[in-house]
């Protein structure tokens, strides 16, 4: 998909995320991991552990966290901060529902390079 | 050596825990032998009501196994009963002829529960609550559904109630008197008794004479005088116990209520003491196990030459076990001369508490609602105290006197050492401090095994733990167990029982019924779950992917980068041209970066990306590989020796039995990973002997180790046991990780579930119990049948795709804002 956009982008539909589970968007800013919690709420992420780097879109959903299949630290998929004694943060990615939509904002798609 | 024989009659709670006290104090004294009526082992009968409302299961309840008795050299004759006692001869005889021949016998033949002579008395479907039989036969009609009726309201027949309720059934209690537990509640108390039962659904008819019982076939219902019928598909008649003195007085010992004992336990012919509910001792007969254990203690101390040792009589208290209701009464309550009460009510709170004195002495307590002095009043009863100086406040228990503060740490520090904290087990504080102290002790599982204090009803668990914590301060957590993770207060162990005993078969259905403090739980628990239930429910239970960690769900091995590694299955580490070739084309088809040779005697694929793995695993089954679930919490690597094939030290055929047990056990999920090893001979080229489970091939046959560990513990094997077939060797290694997965923690490995269970405990299920091996056995093949599905096939079909494809990609963007 090559687009030129202002405001949000729709990029997935809700039901193509499985419940308590993630899917991965491919973006110029690198690999964007959405979420879908278990009461149904849609979270992005950039899919990077602040701890090293591990693929957050893999790890296992619980409440509105994310626990990295890495080492085990648990992100909040809202703020993607570090919980617990553990200190980091994840960029978050603004993202709406809109009929069964899911939209992110464009402008954090935009890689570096671009 | 042991060169006296003692025989006991009976094996209930008392000589049970004679037995113990026998063995601790003169291992070799003698050779015991135990007629037991009931076909089983020892177990704690007061832990019935749980086992009933299925709070708990058989296995939990029993106090000796099968190894306790193996251990001590004890036979035990299991399901016979004895007929006659030849005093002269020094011999006792059982049903089936069985005789033996005794220098000291014990006689502990416990109670009769009392049927009503009512007609209708022996149809099928009426039912005592003494023993496991009983329990067995409610449960069985519990599973129909349908009406029960108990008769009797005192402590059994309510807990019975109860546990039949929770069951799901309808149920009525009848009671002769106008309320509840008379003997010991007043009215007030009753009605509030009667208040907390009907609370839960459970109908309560007092003043209820039972006339007949009806039915032809099988109980339908009861008939009482005044005419009303209450239908039933279970009658359970609690109205009482009485000695079952019958085999003495056959015997011409002197037998009044019960067996009449002097205080050294012993009857009238001094080589035979008589224990346990069946005896009468200074005119009182007992019901309760704390007295039965004071008594213990005094048997054993005259086996063991303590002439001294004497018995003289209890002061008894009791709990009811029915969650929810808080019942507590000690001592004496009939009325007399000379008697007085201090009665407390509180009926909005739903609390009553009243106590007996005489002489400015306590004789009796009852108290309802608010329990928690109830050990304090017990210990001012057996004191025989003088409470004048505090009579006006006596009844608002300890924390008001002397304006101490409400701390229940201050009350338990305020107990003086002599105070009885286990009332089952009599045990007082001070012994339960001086133990942990003396042995360092650190836990309530320790200070249990040490003391047997909340060992057995466990009621007084939270004193106990303030008894802990008072000699530990704020290092000790009263967590009795360690929760399984933050969402829980429960245990591993706890919570797999519950599943069970509740049939709990999903995820959100244990969540809700063990009252989980998150919403969906957390990384820890959640994969536990999954395999609790995928262990307790096969076929039955829908794995959930999403608790599982993404090595499992996705069936490969994430690596650092994010990408994965492929590892197929080589049976017993066998490979061919074929297999090698099909690795060596998907290597360069993918572009794989890194190939090499486990430590596990097969090949890896490193650095596979994720979306290519499906393709991966098409080209690899279509030469018939399939995952060998190098990423499983299961079955991962049988590694074997070349043996008998080829190895001149070879003894068997230790290649082929490798290729066979893989083949049968692949796919078996377990607590954690799996792995075994099979060498030809002694000089264990395959390392069997640091595997979860090893064999060792000698010339007689199979010599099967279990619990050893390579990895971050270091530990070389125990010998289970030997098999003389590889038919048998298959069953023992797969009964033993049946019985692995059942009881083992999530992330416990083999080596540390055995560590905690005992080894001797698991070769008495799997190498000696020759029955339970056979349905361990079976179990784990009904398992195996919906388990042996070959994961990357499955994703190979379209399974899971989501978690293979990314979304679209977004390759080029602009953004104009
Ligand atoms: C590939 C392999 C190393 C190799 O290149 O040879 C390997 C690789 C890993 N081992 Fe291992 N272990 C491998 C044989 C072993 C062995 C030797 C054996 O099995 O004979 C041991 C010691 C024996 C034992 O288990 O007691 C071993 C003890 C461990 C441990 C320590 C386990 C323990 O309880 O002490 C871990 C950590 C864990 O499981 O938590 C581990 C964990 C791992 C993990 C899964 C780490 C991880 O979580 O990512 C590695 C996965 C790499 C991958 O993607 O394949 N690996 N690992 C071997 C795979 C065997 C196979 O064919 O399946
Ligand atoms: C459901 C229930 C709940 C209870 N709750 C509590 C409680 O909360 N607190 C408490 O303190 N107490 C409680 N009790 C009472 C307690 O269980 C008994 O006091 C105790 O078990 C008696 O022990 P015992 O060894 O004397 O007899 P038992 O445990 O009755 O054992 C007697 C054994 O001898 C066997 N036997 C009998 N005759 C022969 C023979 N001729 N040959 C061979 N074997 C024979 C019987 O089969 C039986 O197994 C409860 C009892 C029941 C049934
Ligand atoms: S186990 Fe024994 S027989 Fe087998 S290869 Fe090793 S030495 Fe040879
Ligand atoms: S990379 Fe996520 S916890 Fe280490």
């Amino acid at each position: 998909m090559n687009t030129i956009v202002t405001g949000w982008l729709e990029v997935a539909a809700v039901e193509d995320i499985p419940v308590r589970g993630s899917r991965v968007l491919r973006s110029p800013a690198g690999d964007i991991a959405l979420f879908r919690a278990a009461d149904g709420v849609v979270f992005a992420l950039y899919d990077k552990c602040p701890h090293g780097g591990g693929p957050l879109s893999q790890g296992i959903v619980h409440g509105h966290s994310v626990t990295c299949p890495l080492h085990n630290w648990v992100i909040c998929l809202k703020s993607g901060e570090a919980q617990g004694a553990d200190r980091g943060c994840t960029p978050n990615v603004p993202v709406r529902v809109e009929n069964g939509r899911v939209l992110v904002r464009a402008a954090s798609l935009v890689g570096q390079a671009a | 050596m042991a060169t006296r024989s003692l025989v006991v009659v009976g094996n209930g709670m008392a000589p049970g825990r004679a037995l113990e006290r026998l063995f601790e104090a003169a291992p070799d004294a003698f050779k015991v032998t135990i007629f037991n009526a009931e076909p089983r082992v020892n177990y704690d009968r007061i832990m019935l009501s749980p086992v009933l409302a299925g709070e708990k299961g058989f296995e939990d309840i029993v106090i000796h196994d099968d190894a306790w008795y193996a251990e001590r050299g004890v036979t035990l004759h299991k399901g016979r009963k004895v007929v006659a006692i030849d005093r002269a001869a020094k011999t006792v005889t059982a049903e089936d002829g069985t005789t033996a021949a005794y220098d000291e016998l014990i006689i502990a033949t416990g109670s009769q529960p009392f049927m009503l002579p009512v007609p209708g008395q022996t149809l099928p479907g009426v039912v005592a609550y003494r023993d496991l039989d009983d329990v067995e036969a409610m449960l069985a009609a519990a599973r129909k559904g349908g009406k029960a009726v108990v008769i009797g309201g005192g402590l059994l027949g309510l807990e019975a109630a109860a546990g039949l309720k929770a069951q799901g059934m309808d149920v009525v209690v009848l009671h002769l008197m106008p309320h509840l537990m008379e003997r010991q509640l007043d009215q007030a108390a009753g009605y509030l008794l009667e208040r907390a039962i009907a609370a839960r659904g459970i109908t309560v008819h007092c003043k209820a004479n039972t006339h007949e019982l009806l039915g032809v076939d099988r109980v339908t219902g009861v008939r009482l005088d005044d005419g009303t019928i209450y239908e039933a598909d279970i009658v359970v008649m609690a109205v009482g116990v009485r000695p079952n003195a019958d085999l003495a007085r056959k015997a011409g010992l002197d037998v009044n209520r019960g067996v009449l004992v002097d205080d050294r336990m012993r009857t009238s012919d001094p080589s035979i003491f008589a224990l346990g509910e069946c005896v009468e001792h200074r005119g009182a007969v007992y019901g309760l196990v704390a007295p039965l254990y004071e008594m213990a203690k005094v048997v054993a101390a005259q086996l063991t030459g303590d002439a001294s040792a004497a018995y003289r009589g209890s002061v008894t208290a009791t709990k009811l076990k029915v969650t929810g209701c808080d019942l507590y009464s000690a001592g004496d309550f009939a009325d007399g001369p000379g008697r007085e009460e201090i009665v407390l009510r509180d009926p909005a709170a739903g609390v009553y508490k009243r106590l007996v004195l005489k002489d400015d002495v306590i004789i009796g307590a009852v108290l309802y609602g608010d329990t928690a002095d109830g050990p304090w009043f017990f210990d001012m009863i057996r004191q025989k105290t003088d409470v004048s100086a505090m009579r006006q406040t006596l009844i608002f228990g300890q924390s008001y006197q002397g304006g101490a503060s409400l701390d229940p740490m201050a009350a338990v520090a305020a107990l003086p050492d002599e105070a009885e904290i286990c009332g089952c087990n009599g045990v007082c504080k001070g012994t339960i401090s001086s133990i942990i102290t003396a042995k360092g002790l650190t836990g309530l599982e320790e200070v249990r095994a040490h003391t047997k204090a909340s060992a057995s009803c466990g009621s007084c668990t939270g004193l106990v733990e303030q008894v802990i914590r008072l000699a530990l301060g704020d290092a000790y957590n009263p967590a009795a167990v360690q929760p399984m993770c933050g969402c829980t207060e429960l245990g591993h162990d706890d919570v797999r029982r519950l599943i069970r005993a509740k049939s709990l078969k999903s995820i959100p259905a244990v969540m809700q019924e063990l009252g989980w403090k998150t919403s969906c739980g957390c990384a820890k628990c959640r994969p536990a779950l999954n395999y609790y239930l995928v262990c307790d429910w096969p076929g039955e239970y829908e794995d959930d992917n999403q608790s599982r960690f993404v090595n499992e769900r996705v069936h490969a091995n994430i690596q650092k980068d994010g990408t994965f590694s492929v590892v197929p299955r080589m049976w017993g580490g066998l490979t061919s041209a074929k297999e090698l070739r099909a690795i060596a084309d998907v290597v360069d088809k993918f572009a794989i970066p890194t190939v090499k040779v486990t430590g596990g005697q097969r090949i890896d694929l490193l650095g596979v990306q994720k979306q290519d793995l499906p393709a991966v695993w098409a080209d690899l089954n279509a030469a018939g590989m399939i995952s060998g679930a190098a990423y499983a919490k299961g079955l991962r690597t049988v590694k074997t020796c070349v043996g008998s094939d080829w190895c001149r030290f070879g003894t068997q055929d230790s290649t082929g039995l490798g290729v066979k047990l893989e083949k049968f056990m692949w796919g078996s999920w377990t607590p954690a990973k799996l792995k075994m090893g099979v060498s030809g001979c002694p000089r264990n080229c395959a390392e069997a002997t640091c595997k979860d489970i090893g064999v060792i091939c000698v010339d007689s046959g199979y010599e099967i180790h279990f619990g050893g560990a390579a990895g971050l513990d270091i530990k070389g094997t125990e010998v289970l046991g030997h098999a003389r077939s590889e038919a048998e060797a298959i069953e023992i290694i797969a009964a033993l990780t049946q019985l692995y997965r059942e009881e083992g923690r999530y992330l416990e490995r083999i080596y540390k579930w055995a560590k905690r269970v005992g080894a001797p405990h698991i070769r008495a299920a799997v190498v000696d119990d020759r029955e339970k091996r056979r349905s361990l056995f079976e179990r784990f093949v009904v398992s195996q049948k919906t388990a042996q599905v070959d994961p990357w096939a499955e994703r190979v079909a379209g399974k899971d795709a989501h978690e293979f494809k990314p979304l679209e990609s977004i390759r080029f963007i602009q953004a104009a804002e």
